[in-house]
């Protein structure tokens, strides 16, 4: 199992948003989170990144195994498409960034700056840095916003592509990107909006008389 | 077992808080009356500074008060930070205007103790000076605690803000010490055997600190309970909205 | 750590006045201070050192707040801090840049200004030498404050009230060195314990800055 989550529950802020939600993602496959708008994706992966701690239940996963994208593209304007893949090359300290490159069809941007570019443009420089992070787990949120068809298309086949190199990907999106072994996991029946658990102010106590 | 640590738990800290607030209210008032009627009455002048020495019996207190209440904050952001338990956070919460008042109360005693004794309201003196300082460490505590909307978000990073601050503010009080040698008269209390004032002044004077260190607690432990009704204000109104 | 960096040495360069601003700002506040207390030469002389620390000071409080703004606003901060990058690596590399491209040139021109105030030819050095240890602690501590208030929108105000209480030891022992030595008298003990303030915050700061990034983050 590249990824394992039992019973989690997860909060955004004061307000607990999912409770016992659990799945496994084994090597070569991806996982597509469905749900409405505000039913708590977002907070979902957020809290599979590691960004924010989950208030009940376990995410297994191999030590810097998840890489996490979200709706924004964290790109910095002011350096060209190679510099900013370089950066994140370096960070992630992976020395060859010709597949990302070649993957999302960047290599005719190289030398554009990223604030000159436009959201579909940007959107592939940002996707392509997963490819750069060589990270098992994708955690992706909204991957396709503002591409094109002839892109999402080339985002697919990088799914596609990882996949088969036992990679694992959990793709929160509206949109069916044909991928070869996908499970849908609907997240609406775990929507448990309420005030989270383990806040200590949520019961009623004595001295609270008008 | 009972543990200490059960006083924690919102519920038990409204009922046993709502328990001894009046006693505490009470000692305060008793000892805060009595010391500084004693004081201000019946106690005689002093030979160099006049009548102007009984300021000592609001002054000196308070400032104590002062210093003691960041303190206090200082524990509960700790136990906050390593047993999270949020009735601390709200304690500290509670505490920093007090203090911030204390502050103000001591400064501006010694402003106008300072008039008659030293010719001048304002002394750029190493205590007057880490008064001030203290004080503008209130503020900026405070205006973070209002600044952040999520209360955990904010009873962390006030803490660690507490912290650092504390740190800090121990080395500036250094700092102003090598600043400048000030012409503020040594400490007027201390656990010496020997005092530094005479017994005359010493017993009421220890009664009006009692009294403030009472007025405090009774001033956090209300504050306290105002603050854990918001936050359960707060949850209900969450509640309703998401049900 | 390297690459982030050199990272935000070219954005400071190519997002042009990352470098400049604070340094027309320590500028303007020196030219500002004669304007204002009068040219006798006496006087200036008098509070030379304590007006281009507080010069220096000011300029780096002003360029605190986008230490991690930018990052924050654009996404970037989430990414790094799921990165191998340790977020107590990214204060400590983030103070270092904001010390480069602020701290560093006001040591630089601080000479220049000095001469301005007519500070006592014994100063110079020790104005070169308490800035130069000094303003990394400035640096530090902005990069903590930095942290604490990433979160919040507008918080650039709330920053500076912060940051001005902590940095008063570092301005304390920082300009009694300067003036000490325009005096001819002893200013290695002010020195080193700017020297001290600094080391202490270099090691303790990126770890507090970096707790409060990942409760931001949350």
């Amino acid at each position: 199992m590249n990824l394992r989550v039992t019973d989690l529950a997860c909060a955004r802020g004061p307000a607990q948003i999912l409770a016992g939600v659990s799945f496994a993602v084994a090597p070569g496959q991806a996982l597509i989170l469905r749900g409405p708008n505000g039913a708590g994706k977002t907070t979902l992966l957020r809290t599979l990144a590691g960004l924010t701690p989950p208030i009940a239940g376990r995410i297994e996963a191999e030590p810097d195994a998840i890489a996490y994208a979200s709706h924004a593209d964290g790109l910095k304007s002011q350096l060209t498409v190679e510099e900013n893949l370089r950066f994140w090359a370096g960070v992630f300290g992976t020395r060859d960034s010709a597949p990302a490159i070649a993957a999302f069809h960047l290599g005719p941007l190289l030398d554009r700056r990223a604030g000159e570019m436009s959201a579909g443009q940007k959107r592939r420089l940002s996707l392509a840095r997963l490819l750069v992070s060589g990270r098992a787990v994708w955690c992706l949120d909204e991957p396709t916003v503002s591409l094109d068809a002839e892109n999402v298309a080339r985002f697919a086949a990088a799914v596609t592509a990882h996949l088969s190199k036992g990679g694992s990907a959990v793709i929160a999106t509206h949109i069916d990107l044909g991928l070869p072994d996908a499970t849908t996991f609907d997240i609406a029946p775990f929507v448990a909006k309420q005030i989270r658990a383990d806040d200590p102010f949520a019961d009623s106590f004595a001295g609270d008389a008008p | 077992m009972t543990s200490l640590w059960e006083y924690a738990n919102p519920r038990k800290f409204m009922a046993t808080s709502a328990v001894l607030l009046p006693w505490v209210a009470g000692v305060a008032v008793l000892c805060l009356c009595g010391g500084l009627i004693w004081g201000f009455f019946f106690t005689p002048n002093d030979f160099r500074q006049g009548a102007t020495v009984k300021i000592i019996y609001v002054h000196v207190p308070a400032a104590i008060m002062a210093i003691n209440a960041w303190l206090m904050m200082l524990v509960a952001s700790l136990i906050w930070v390593i047993r999270r338990h949020h009735v601390s956070a709200l304690a500290a919460k509670a505490a920093a205007p007090v203090g911030m008042v204390f502050t103000v109360i001591a400064l501006v005693t010694g402003a106008l103790w300072g008039q008659p004794m030293w010719g001048t309201w304002w002394e750029w003196d190493p205590r007057l000076t880490s008064f001030l300082i203290l004080f503008l460490f209130y503020l900026g505590y405070m205006a973070l605690w209002e600044a952040i909307e999520n209360p955990d978000s904010a009873a962390d990073l006030t803490a660690v803000l507490c912290l650092v601050g504390s740190v800090f503010a121990v080395i500036s009080r250094y700092a102003l010490l090598f600043w400048n040698q000030g012409l503020h008269q040594g400490a007027t209390l201390s656990m010496d055997a020997e005092q530094n004032i005479s017994n005359v002044f010493w017993y009421p004077l220890v009664t009006t600190l009692a009294g403030f260190v009472f007025l405090f607690v009774t001033l956090v432990l209300y504050r306290t309970q105002t603050e854990i009704r918001a936050r359960r204000l707060k949850a209900l109104i969450a509640q309703e909205r998401m049900a | 750590m390297i690459g982030l960096l050199k990272r935000d040495l070219t954005l400071a360069i190519r997002a042009g006045g990352g470098f400049g601003l604070s340094l027309a700002f320590f500028l303007i506040f020196a030219t500002l201070v004669p304007l204002g207390v009068g040219p006798q030469t006496t006087i200036l002389s008098d509070i030379a050192p304590g007006i281009l620390w507080l010069g220096a000071l000011l300029a780096c409080l002003l360029s605190l707040d986008r230490i991690f703004q930018l990052d924050w606003e654009d996404g970037t901060l989430d990414l790094i801090a799921t990165s191998p990058v340790p977020l107590e690596g990214l204060a400590a590399m983030k103070a270092f840049a904001h010390w480069i491209t602020t701290g560093l040139p006001l040591v630089l021109v601080s000479p220049v200004l000095a001469l301005l105030l007519n500070l006592p030819e014994g100063g110079f050095l020790w104005l070169i030498a308490s800035l130069g240890l000094g303003t990394p602690a400035l640096s530090a501590i902005g990069t903590f404050g930095a942290a604490l208030t990433v979160g919040i929108k507008r918080g650039g105000l709330l920053l500076s009230l912060l940051v001005l209480p902590l940095y008063v030891p570092t301005l304390i022992f920082g300009a009694l060195c300067v003036l000490r030595g325009a005096q001819g008298q002893d200013a290695l003990t002010p020195l080193l314990l700017v020297g001290g303030i600094t080391l202490g915050s270099l090691a303790i700061l990126p770890f507090a800055a970096a707790a409060a990034l990942r409760v931001n983050l949350r």
